[in-house]
């Protein structure tokens, strides 16, 4: 590959004070230039943590935070891997565009958002850097192709696994990142670890990552952080709640628009969405305060769904749950029943959310050579499975991890007359 | 309400049981880009296309006692889970008509296999938007052990998947 202007480095290194890392580096005029485009800067404008902000008020950290952060850790990781011999230099920046660019797809409230309109933020991802964007110039600017190979890495086929496994495996960059990140920013006590004594027990192994057997207690340290902060902060019952009423927003926008409804504030930013003729360009000019500014202007809609749901998000009006259990099945339709005779739509009203709708997840030892496990590299020189060597791993990775509750709005019920007979038959139901 | 645990609990009880999760996950990738209405998100994993979004759904099934899941010794070291629909399953699915289409040719075309053949095929159809010769040629650099071994008999499978696609599902043509 030819080298040109933007492999160069930066005359003089710049730095970024972060909280999780003191300072983020950087040195090549690549990385700085990527960061100063307009679709790294929108990630200024998209929250690390969706709507935990409604339950962890200090969790109004960005994607943008969290990327440089990854990008942060790649780098002193790749520095520690080339200090050892471990690391092929021709792939330095490529991993280190991929880290620092791993997110760049994400959208306002991503997950509910892709949830209604279909649409994928690592598909974004990709667009954005093989597409028609400044950082798609700016990474063709290293050579033909390169572009396509930083998309590889992010989209994990990227031939060399090492260099895939450093930005996406159990332990990557990413994920250290967002734990420590998101630790600071909820203000939770779990969720630390130690993370330079990992990078000093990190040793490559046949194009994958291993630990040292002795720095296992840093990995078991490791893991249960990821456990704690996903019962904790992001698999919340009050956040999930607030993720139910945002999807719901977003739905009923969608119908009323499609029903040739006369919005107040007509959502032009996002009529291209509901037609699903979105272009990457009007993807771009989304972002998390244009959705709200939206949110909050539809309070004053006169369909009393839709501003019924945009007050409840906007003043922190959620839903309450009841566990799902599987004989609420046998009654959802005479639940949902109840809830019409009493006027309250089920469609927006009654809602269940499952752990598969969680973005996060647990550590599992491997699952028939789809994921990749944490190996532990013994005294010997064999590599053993992490929670065959932990027992406190074990304890927690053989256990159920699921959980599924039913969401409904818990006010609307109780403001029904009191012995009416479909609240009666709602409460009966629910156990409330 | 769980419409999507719904069709993996059809899929399931069309086809009889489903042996391992990994056939799971590469039979409702194939199945999703035949049109199924399969909804999860895959992504690029060490052995093809894989959702983590599918594996939690079948735990969530398993912990609901809408399936039933049998362990089995596949060889001395291994063994695979094998998953058939409980009678509780059965009641649930009585909830959710139609939530798969009756394909039953493709669908059967498709369960036949073993999962190594259907790792492939997932992973050739993975990266069906490129050009036939540069799909392969990023086949094989990412997984050559599967892909490698059958890929005459995958690209044919391929093409007979999508013939009796047309067949079958016309609206998704």
């Amino acid at each position: 590959m030819v080298l040109t202007r933007s492999f160069q480095k930066l005359n003089e290194e710049k730095v970024f004070k972060d909280p999780v890392h003191r300072y983020i580096h950087v040195r090549d005029r690549l990385i700085w230039d990527l960061i100063g485009t307009p679709e790294f800067q929108r990630l200024r404008r998209i929250r690390q943590l969706g709507t935990t902000f409604l339950t962890f008020h200090g969790a109004e950290h960005s994607r943008f935070g969290h990327s440089l952060g990854v990008y942060e850790i790649a780098r002193r990781v790749i520095d520690i891997f080339k200090y050892r011999n471990h690391w092929d230099d021709s792939e330095t920046m490529i991993a280190l565009c991929a880290a620092l660019l791993h997110d760049v797809g994400h959208g306002p409230f991503s997950h509910s958002f892709e949830k209604v309109f279909g649409t994928n933020h690592e598909e974004y991802t990709q667009k954005i850097i093989l597409g028609d964007t400044e950082i798609h110039r700016l990474l063709e600017e290293q050579g033909e192709g390169f572009a396509e190979k930083v998309a590889d890495v992010i989209g994990k086929t990227y031939p060399n696994r090492l260099v895939v496994s450093l930005i996406s495996s159990q332990i990557d960059a990413d994920r250290m990142d967002y734990l420590l990140r998101d630790a600071y920013f909820t203000g939770v006590s779990y969720g630390h670890f130690d993370m330079e004594r990992i990078w000093r027990v990190m040793r490559t192994q046949d194009d994958q990552i291993v630990f040292k057997f002795s720095g296992m207690h840093a990995v078991e340290d490791y893991i249960m952080s990821r456990y704690q902060m996903y019962w904790q902060v992001y698999f919340h019952p009050v956040t999930r709640s607030a993720e139910v009423i945002l999807t719901q927003i977003l739905h009923r926008a969608k119908v009323l628009y499609h029903e040739g409804f006369r919005f107040k504030y007509a959502p032009y930013p996002l009529i291209k969405i509901f037609k699903g003729e979105m272009t990457l360009k009007d993807y771009l000019k989304l972002d998390e305060s244009v959705i709200l500014y939206f949110f909050q202007a539809w309070q004053e809609e006169k369909d009393p769904i839709l501003s019924d749901l945009c007050f409840r998000f906007m003043n922190r009006r959620l839903f309450k749950y009841v566990e799902f259990t599987p004989s609420l099945i046998e009654s959802k339709d005479q639940l949902a029943g109840a809830f019409r005779d009493a006027g309250i739509d089920p469609d927006y009203y009654l809602e269940i959310d499952s752990s598969s709708n969680s973005p996060y997840d647990l550590y599992r030892p491997g699952e028939e050579g789809e994921r990749q496990p944490i190996q532990l590299l013994m005294p010997d020189g064999t590599l053993h499975e992490l929670s065959q060597e932990s027992d406190v791993v074990g304890s927690i990775t053989g256990k159920r991890r699921t959980d599924v509750k039913l969401y409904y709005p818990k006010d609307r019920v109780f403001d029904l007359p009191e012995h009416s007979p479909y609240r009666e038959r709602i409460q009966e139901i629910l156990g409330i | 309400m769980l419409e999507d645990h719904a069709k993996i609990a059809a899929l399931i009880n069309q086809t009889g049981g489903i042996s391992g999760r990994k056939k799971l996950q590469k039979a409702v990738y194939i199945f999703q880009r035949l049109g199924y209405p399969f909804q999860q998100i895959f992504h690029f994993h060490f052995s093809g296309p894989y959702s983590e979004e599918l594996s939690i759904q079948l735990e969530e099934l398993c912990d609901f006692g809408f399936l039933i899941e049998d362990r089995e010794d596949r060889n001395e070291e291994e063994e695979t889970c094998f998953y058939r629909l409980s009678e509780a399953g059965e009641g649930f699915l009585t909830h959710y008509k139609n939530v798969l289409p009756t394909v039953r040719r493709l669908t059967e075309q498709v369960m036949n296999q073993n999962t190594w053949f259907l790792e492939a095929v997932a992973i050739l159809l993975y990266f069906d938007y490129l050009p036939r010769i540069e799909a392969i040629e990023k086949a094989k650099a990412l997984n050559n052990e599967s892909v490698g071994e059958n890929l005459e008999h995958v690209l044919a499978f391929i093409d007979e998947l999508h013939m009796l696609q047309s067949i079958e599902m016309p609206v998704s043509q």
